[in-house]
């Protein structure tokens, strides 16, 4: 009996073990993914052919995409590397995508259908300049005219088929700077335009085959150029001069240099400084002068005359040939909550060819660029689509008069994510509309069994995927009560707030941060950071809450700063203010005032510091805690870190009282010759610990040194810094330490010889987890430290305890010097890592999982028992018992345990990780390029039943038991009765 | 430079897939001028792995991109399977490979100054070292956990399975075994088992008869 009870035990245990995988019908359940591109910087239409209408785009995040025309969807994308910015892109030969990246010395071949890179070509080059890229539009397909690519100083002509560089030519003279390559249609020579010293026209003309210099020209012009050019037809571009008040055209037919000046003042009266606006439009420029742009007619002599002005904030369109050699281009300029898009052409700005005013969201800002294509109407008349950048990066294509689709691509450029609590659900508000009745769950219930017994058929499977989308009310916009309903606020490059639904992935609410006087110099700041405001929980529950928004105004980082107040509920900002102060570190304090606001310290480059929110009650309670105030900093460039505390008030140099000086306490000087930082690392403070001590196997304790003033250092050696390549073993050493922020006192100091960065760590409770690379092996290693207590260790005692000789209640101070002693290993790791983060729940009761996020953009849970220190090569059987893992040299990189599955999260930067209200659960946002979502359960829903659990067969267990029950009693008295009548 | 070799996406897959015998040839692995010099590799997945992924993820090359030292260039694959690293300079270089469904090894990579530019490979996770830089996966990834199908002896074997059978033993079997039992033994041994205090299912079971 005993034996058989104690196999069904170890079944049943068995059975329990944890694994953290999905099925592959599960995939959406609990997860989302957006992809995006970014801000699109050039688009290329294809749509000559029949089939597929398609847009080429490259964007600021260095992606090149096709996307559909008509409904926005991307057909591919590829994300180039980081430092490969593009440059031009274009279509060549109708089949391929060619692209420009890395300063004009890479040029690629992609396949325009499906993406797949057909050739690869590294060009020369040998300075930085500005790199040029023009595909030849080939009317015969047959005959193959070269691409041309000038970048870092090289003109080089590449065949469009096999990316082979027929010629190269040499610009690297000494000051001269090429400006146009140009090359007229149906001609063999190229016109190659340059300044000498920014006051020598030159040309060179270039006999296209052979790449030889048929004639040079230069001429001299006295005032000197300034840069900005624009080129009006093949044979004539327009300059400004070094004064920007004079346009000078140059006209190099055959070879000739000629200069016409044309004083801007002649154009416009009292015109200020000038500058020439970038798109192409032929025998036309635009000026922006006086805040606004006008149009210059180039005449066939080079004579100026101006046709059009139109507002400063008109976004304008290259110009685009539409049938029988005309010219049209498009401009678009905001007027209240409208966009008017105008198709003029360029011989004649009074024929419009399009007028349409477009009713456009306050949030998407100003149009920042338009990119037109043109087709031909069912009744032969032109028809124009428009795709339009706006200021929040957006993209949307307009076809008559209305918004066809638009994508949010502001999304690819998250800089910062908070979390936030959704609406409680009111007692008048009804939810339960979406509840239907008792048949519908059963019969939801029955598939679901059918799904799980794997009887269901295909149409079956379909409808419970259906029903799991959309069932339990996932993306209601209220609380629930295990916490999986949560917005995501993030903050994005544009200045703009998202929230995003955890259920879904929605936007429940954007919004463009706006400048709060509206001023000049400031019309749009862009954001910094954000910060829980006001979590209302106690006190105030009828307060909504709000989040702390941290602006700029400019890049510089003694520029003023500026604070916005946003509503989490509604979306709307309940104020903004110019602080008038630069902001150099903004610190949440751990204390909030009676309507839950949080104090923030925001310290400046004078060495100020401010507190927010300026009111009485929180100086009363700042001014309390006034002692115990420190921070930090870090210059890294000096390798210097050093500890601040609180002076007194400024109230001496300023009236403001809620300014408050800061003397130094300490310093660390990391010597520059030797260590250099490269990564600093504090613990989450909103981090909860549940247990102080760990039981390890043979009954001993041992007390976390839990401290929220630990500093994780690491320096590499001066020389170490570089890429991986670039170091000899020897050469290099990695230095970790734990500094206490408090006192500036080193508690730990590890150096790692024959390694280098870069350097991603995670800290958490009582323990770093960093992963570096070692030169020796040649192979990425992780490291684990963990800190524990010493001077509490002797109260393991139980007797100690009960007579009260424990030091349980002696009063903790961060002055004191803390005994304590780490606990490390080593492993070697199989992956390049981008970041890493870790989970974190409501209690802290659960175990941990590491999130490392790959340099393939996936995301790999690795649970914290492997990287625990007390792993040994044979664990005894009760260290087995307590599930320490045998150590092993390498981490393992279970497929399974990739939390994005068979997602990438393109070009990932960040993993966010929140708390649910259930324990087991927790939040994950990763964000990068594209967007994903999950929800874990580092040690299974321990807590709750998954959505799995098939209630019908709990059901019908439970209907069948009791059937079976009655069954029996009654054979059992028909049994009883023939045995008395027997 | 490389060989560009001229042959559409189609074809070239197919010969991939084709586990490839003819390509072993010799590659131009390194080339270039006196301090930066070129590596040039091949990622070939064998049919035996693309055999056990599903269709989903094997053949997507356009998605493969091969990262040098930790992502300072990405490159990405032809429709050959080739790939280019130009202007690398001399020294000791980690190249890894990254396709969603295959884990490939880094991949440690010398590039030799003296020997102009010569390229020894070492895969970094089985320490074997290549005579030419074709990279293959170690094995394909499979991100799901697979459905059991529908089996009677999986619920039997589920705990709940085994107790449900252990109870229709109790229930069905046990009366038997009792009736065979002599009852003047089992009063005998009822009589012993009291007498050593020890309450036994067996004691409680005639008292239900």
């Amino acid at each position: 009996m005993a034996i058989r009870v104690s196999l069904l035990l170890l079944v049943f245990l068995s059975s329990a073990v944890v694994s953290f995988s999905l099925y592959e019908d599960q995939v959406g359940l609990m997860d989302w993914h957006q992809r995006y591109i970014g801000k699109v910087k050039h688009a290329v239409f294809h749509t000559q052919k029949t089939g597929r209408k398609r847009v080429i785009v490259s964007t600021e995040e260095n992606v090149v995409a096709s996307l559909d025309l008509r409904h926005g969807e991307m057909f591919w994308r590829h994300v180039l590397g980081t430092n490969d910015a593009i440059d031009g892109v274009d279509i060549a030969l109708g089949k391929y995508v060619i692209t420009l990246s890395s300063q004009g010395s890479m040029l690629r071949a992609w396949n325009l259908p499906d993406g797949q890179m057909v050739w690869e070509t590294s060009l020369h080059s040998a300075q930085s300049s500005k790199s040029l890229l023009s595909v030849p539009i080939n009317l015969k397909v047959d005959k193959d005219y070269p691409i041309l690519a000038f970048g870092g100083g090289y003109l080089h002509a590449v065949s469009a088929v096999d990316g082979e560089v027929l010629w190269k030519k040499d610009f690297t003279a000494e000051g001269f700077e090429v400006q146009r390559v140009l090359q007229p249609p149906e001609s063999s020579i190229i016109y190659v335009l340059g300044f000498l010293h920014s006051s020598e026209a030159v040309v060179y003309q270039i006999d296209s085959k052979t790449g030889e210099v048929v004639a040079q020209k230069s001429m001299v012009f006295p005032g000197g150029f300034s840069g900005a050019i624009s080129s009006v037809s093949s044979d004539k571009v327009v300059v400004l001069d070094s004064t920007r008040s004079i346009l000078v055209t140059i006209g190099f037919l055959d070879g000739d240099i000629n200069f016409q000046k044309t004083p801007i003042s002649d154009l416009v009266k009292n015109s200020g400084n000038a500058e020439i606006l970038s798109p192409l439009l032929s025998n036309m420029l635009a000026v922006k002068v006086n805040k606004r742009t006008i149009f210059v007619r180039v005449g066939g002599e080079g004579k100026l005359e101006v046709v059009d002005s139109l507002s400063d904030e008109t976004a304008m369109s290259d110009s685009l040939p539409v049938a029988d050699d005309q010219v049209a281009f498009a401009s678009a300029h905001h007027e209240g909550s409208k966009i008017h898009l105008m198709v003029k052409l360029v011989d004649d700005l009074d024929t419009v060819l399009l007028r349409e005013s477009i009713e456009m969201d306050q949030h998407r800002g100003r149009v920042h660029k338009v990119f037109i294509n043109n087709y031909i109407k069912t009744d032969r008349s032109n028809g124009f689509r428009a795709l339009i950048v706006m200021e929040d990066h957006s993209l949307l294509l307009l076809q008559q008069g209305a918004i066809v689709w638009s994508r949010e691509e502001g999304l690819a450029s998250v800089t910062d994510v908070t979390t936030a609590e959704l609406p409680v659900e009111k007692d008048g508000v009804s939810v339960a509309k979406v509840e239907h009745t008792l048949v519908d769950w059963l019969k939801g219930h029955m598939l679901k069994l059918k799904g799980s017994l794997l009887l269901a058929s295909l149409e079956d499977v379909a409808a419970i995927q259906e029903m799991r989308m959309k069932s339990s009310g996932r993306s209601k916009l209220t609380r629930d009560h295990n916490g999986f309903r949560k917005l995501f606020i993030a903050l994005t490059r544009a200045g703009k707030l998202f929230a995003l639904h955890t259920g879904d992935g929605r936007i429940v609410w954007s919004m463009l941060l706006n400048s709060p006087t509206k001023s000049e110099a400031c019309e749009r700041p862009s954001g910094i950071n954000l910060y829980q405001w006001q979590v209302p929980h106690h006190h105030a529950m009828d307060e909504n809450p709000s989040v702390l928004v941290v602006g700029r105004c400019g890049s510089d980082s003694s520029a003023p700063g500026v604070l916005s107040f946003v509503d989490v509920y509604t979306g709307k900002e309940i104020s903004s203010s110019d602080i008038g102060h630069s902001v150099v570190r903004v610190m949440p304090l751990p204390f909030t005032d009676s309507t839950e606001q949080r104090l923030h310290l925001i310290a400046d480059t004078e060495g100020h510091v401010h507190l927010y929110p300026k009111t009485s009650e929180a100086l009363s309670i700042f001014q309390r805690e006034f002692q115990n105030v420190y921070w930090y900093t870090v210059e890294g460039d000096d390798g210097i870190i050093r500890g601040h505390g609180m002076k007194s008030s400024c109230a001496g140099e300023t009236a403001d009282e809620y300014c408050f000086t800061t003397k130094e306490l300490w310093t660390v000087v990391f010597p520059s010759e030797s260590e250099k930082i490269i990564s600093t690392l504090t613990r989450k403070p909103n981090e909860v610990v549940h247990t102080q001590a760990k039981v390890s196997t043979d009954q001993d304790l041992l007390y976390k040194y839990v401290s929220r003033n630990l500093l994780f250092v690491a320096t590499v050696s001066p020389k170490g810094a570089g890429e991986i390549g670039s170091v000899t073993p020897e050469e290099s050493a990695l230095v970790v330490y734990l500094i206490d922020t408090i006192t500036g006192r080193i508690l730990h100091r590890l150096s790692h010889q024959g390694c280098q960065g870069p350097v991603h760590a995670v800290f958490s409770e009582n323990w770093v987890v960093y992963h570096y690379f070692n030169l020796r092996a040649h192979k990425y290693e992780v490291t684990v430290v963990e800190i524990y207590d010493q001077s509490r260790a002797e109260n393991k005692n139980v007797w100690k305890l009960v007579l009260g000789k424990h030091n349980l209640t002696a009063p903790i101070s961060s002055y004191s010097r803390p005994e304590m002693f780490t606990k490390s290993q080593s492993y070697f790791f199989a992956q390049s890592v981008k970041t890493i983060a870790v989970t974190s729940t409501a209690k802290g009761i659960t175990s941990k999982q590491l999130l490392i996020g790959t340099i393939g953009d996936q995301i790999l849970a690795l649970d914290k028992r492997f990287v625990d220190p007390r792993r040994t090569l044979n664990p005894s059987q009760a260290e087995k018992e307590e599930g320490i893992i045998p150590l092993t040299d390498s981490l393992p990189i279970i497929p399974q345990s990739y939390i994005t599955h068979s997602l990438k999260v393109e070009g990932l930067r960040g993993i966010v990780t929140a708390p649910a209200k259930l324990e087991s659960t927790t939040h994950v946002f990763a964000y990068g390029v594209d967007l994903f979502y999950t929800r874990l359960a580092p040690s299974k829903t321990y807590d709750s039943l998954t959505d799995d659990f098939s209630y019908a067969l709990l059901l019908i267990t439970i209907v069948a038991l009791v059937a079976a029950i009655y069954i029996t009693w009654v054979i059992s008295e028909k049994k009883e009765l023939s045995e008395k009548w027997r | 430079m490389a060989p560009i070799l001229r042959s559409t996406p189609l074809v070239a897959l197919l010969v991939l897939q084709i586990s490839l015998l003819f390509f072993a040839s010799t590659l131009p692995i390194s080339s270039g001028s006196e301090d930066s010099y070129t590596i040039t590799g091949r990622v070939r997945i064998p049919a035996i792995i693309l055999a056990g992924t599903a269709i989903g993820h094997a053949a997507k090359f356009s998605n493969i991109k091969v990262v040098l030292n930790g992502g300072q260039n990405i490159s990405f694959l032809r429709p050959d399977g080739y790939f280019t690293f130009h202007k690398v300079p001399a020294g000791t270089h980690l190249i890894e490979v990254y396709a969603l469904g295959f884990f490939f090894s880094p991949v440690r990579v010398d590039v030799s100054a003296r020997h102009h530019g010569k390229v020894q490979a070492t895969l970094t996770e089985t320490r074997r070292s290549l005579t030419e830089l074709v990279l293959e996966p170690l094995r394909a990834d499979q991100y799901y956990e697979l459905r059991e199908p529908f089996n009677v002896m999986a619920i039997l074997k589920s705990p709940m399975g085994l107790m449900v059978g252990f109870m229709v033993v109790v229930v069905f079997l046990m009366p038997k075994l009792m009736e065979n039992i002599d009852p003047e033994e089992m009063k005998r041994t009822q009589e012993e088992l009291r007498n050593q205090g020890v309450p036994s299912l067996s004691s409680l079971l005639p008292a239900s008869r």
